[in-house]
């Protein structure tokens, strides 16, 4: 079988430029110079690992923003050229030529593909929602899985459910790791997600053919091992106090933190805040705004995007903890305020009947003082 | 373990009796008033951390408002979590009003009895009370659950430390499981500020429900937690 090396010559690379290929990649997955000659020694001797690139129920973002990978050399040299063969909107085949191709690589590299999953699919209906290729998404999802290594879930549609799952979920749109138990499942959330994010993590599998170390959550630890607010270039203005208020404020001109208007950094793991995004031009917080959390579990689902203390889902009703909390304070106060009034008229009552020794002792009480 | 229980008539010569128990061990009662100074002091920090007070002007390198709110915040809440621990420790070795707030009879059906006896008293239906030398059964439902939501409370407290403190720290290794759970930080945030809610209303109706017994009951109740022992003024 043909290695990587094989197919990057193949494509016309020089050795000069393969083990340069080599370096850099080392170079953005953070790691060592002594891992270029290991990389280069993966990519000669390991048969190359075809992706299958599936698209759900799904908005294109995370193909958007893969295709605009700062690392064009990773994503055009490892993905392009050698390693992304399907992906039913950005390949040159088209209909039942595409299809084939899915097919054969299905046929050819049994058990040895990566299948990475942009979206997610639909289950009411028997799934009817989502149906390229004359075939329901969820089919297409479980028959194309059950001989890949290993799947990747692009983006929040596929690692959560995204904003087809957000409440009511018509569709009942499914996050792939309910749909399919019996693989492992990398997620790469985000709406989109980093494209330099997706560009190493799939870079990684490839080359070392196995997958990188996840957390709980199934997150490469990488990437999503710290929340935006650890990395925060506007963290020590958090520490300080010092606030944007309001959007056109002293605070908001001198880059103080978005905290108060709701920036959802300290509760999201992501990347943004060290790779961030277009080459690394800019981020979501440092062109003033908040993070809104994209890549959690049903943000959409989470209350305002410019609140800190914000709805509780749990409770059906549009209602903070704050206000719940100072609710059922105030009705337990008024109620407390009650009991204590019918406390004292009752045991009022209850002295001047002079019924029991326990009152007889009160009275005698008073009359000894 | 031993308890102090004497009879006595009290010397007032009104034909009354104080009768004086122990009940409260001191570790008990030391660990219910650094729990209240917790409280205090978690509630406070608290609550500005979710809503910070107003920006301060002035150099950020020269300012740290909410990193020492923050840092009162976690202080507080290790010592609440070791004082919770040390009361569950207590409730082993201590006396056996160390255990009933925490290990509570709901198999009894006499307890059952007592418990609706109890809320009866509280409705006004019933005219006098029982006395109790430790908690009556709604009581001891309160304090179950107080413990319970203290415990939430740690629990979702250092899982959301951990992730300020990171991987391989021990509150991300031994917590993190409670955001896993919940699937969402901002959930657990959510949830551990009404769980400040929740602890809150314990202790407006805790308070009340101590004074108002110390009124109503003639039995001690506030002066109990500070001395220990119990009297029944009858």
């Amino acid at each position: 079988m043909e290695t990587f090396y094989q197919a990057m010559r193949r494509q016309g690379v020089t050795r000069r430029s393969f083990l340069k290929f080599c370096s850099l990649t080392a170079t953005s997955m953070g790691l060592g110079s002594a891992f270029v000659p290991r990389i280069a020694q993966a990519l000669e001797t390991k048969p190359r690992t075809p992706v299958i690139w599936l698209h759900g129920l799904e908005c294109t973002c995370c193909t958007e923003s893969f295709i605009r990978s700062a690392h064009p050399l990773a994503k055009d040299a490892i993905l392009s050229l050698i390693s992304l063969d399907y992906d039913d909107t950005i390949m040159a085949a088209a209909g039942h030529q595409a299809e084939a191709i899915l097919e054969e690589i299905m046929e050819k590299h049994k058990g040895e593909y990566i299948v990475a999953i942009e979206g997610n699919p639909p289950l009411n209906e028997d799934g009817m929602f989502c149906f390229p290729g004359g075939e329901p998404f969820v089919e297409k999802l479980k028959r194309v899985s059950a001989d890949a290594k290993a799947l990747i879930a692009w983006g929040s549609c596929a690692s959560w459910g995204c904003v087809q799952a957000a409440k009511p979920n018509p569709t009942r749109a499914t996050p792939v790791h309910q749909v399919i138990l019996d693989k492992p499942i990398i997620k790469v959330p985000g709406c989109p997600p980093i494209p330099e994010v997706m560009a190493a993590v799939i870079t990684y599998m490839v080359t070392f053919d196995r997958i990188p170390e996840l957390d709980r959550q199934g997150r490469p630890k990488m990437f999503y091992g710290q929340r935006i607010h650890d990395k925060c270039y506007r963290r020590p203005h958090f520490d300080a106090g010092q606030f944007v208020e309001t959007w056109d404020d002293e605070g908001a001109r001198k880059g103080y933190c978005l905290y108060k208007v709701g920036c959802k950094g300290p509760t999201t793991y992501n990347a943004c805040s060290t790779v961030r995004w277009n080459g690394g031009v800019s981020w979501p917080v440092q062109s003033g705004h908040g993070c809104i959390g994209c890549s959690e579990d049903g943000f959409w689902d989470k209350g305002s995007f410019y609140d800190r203390v914000t709805s509780i889902p749990q409770f059906g009703i549009e209602a903070n903890a704050d206000q719940i909390g100072m609710t059922v304070a105030g009705g337990v106060g008024a109620a407390i305020a009650a009991h204590a009034a019918v406390s004292a008229i009752k045991s009022t009552v209850l002295k001047k009947q002079d019924l029991k020794p326990l009152d007889d002792s009160q009275n005698k009480n008073k009359e000894n003082v | 373990m031993k308890s102090y229980d004497f009879d006595g008539n009290a010397p007032q010569g009104l034909g009354r009796k104080v009768t004086s128990v122990y009940v409260y061990e001191a570790p008990v009662r030391l660990w219910h008033w650094v729990t209240v100074l917790c409280i205090i002091t978690l509630s406070l920090t608290g609550y500005f951390i979710g809503k910070p007070l107003p920006s301060v002007p002035g150099e950020a390198t020269f300012q740290y408002v909410m990193g020492y709110i923050r840092f009162a915040h976690f202080a507080a809440g290790y010592v609440l979590a070791v004082g919770l621990v040390g009361r569950l420790y207590w409730a082993i070795v201590g006396n056996h009003h160390a255990r009933e707030i925490i290990l509570v009879p709901v198999w009894d059906k006499a307890w059952w009895q007592e418990f609706f006896f109890e809320i009866r008293w509280y409705l006004f239906i019933e005219c006098y009370p029982k006395k109790y030398i430790g908690h009556n059964p709604v009581g001891q439902i309160a304090m179950a659950s107080f413990i319970w939501a203290t415990l939430f409370m740690c629990a979702s407290g250092f899982a959301l430390y951990g992730e300020g403190t990171g991987e391989g720290s021990w509150a991300h290794t031994a917590f993190n499981w409670v955001i896993v759970a919940f699937g969402n930080s901002l959930d657990v945030h959510s949830w551990h500020r009404l769980g400040m809610w929740a602890i809150l209303l314990f202790v407006m109706i805790h308070v009340y429900a101590a004074i108002r017994e110390d009124i109503m009951s003639k039995q001690s109740m506030v002066s109990t937690m500070i001395s220990g022992f119990r009297m029944f003024k009858d």
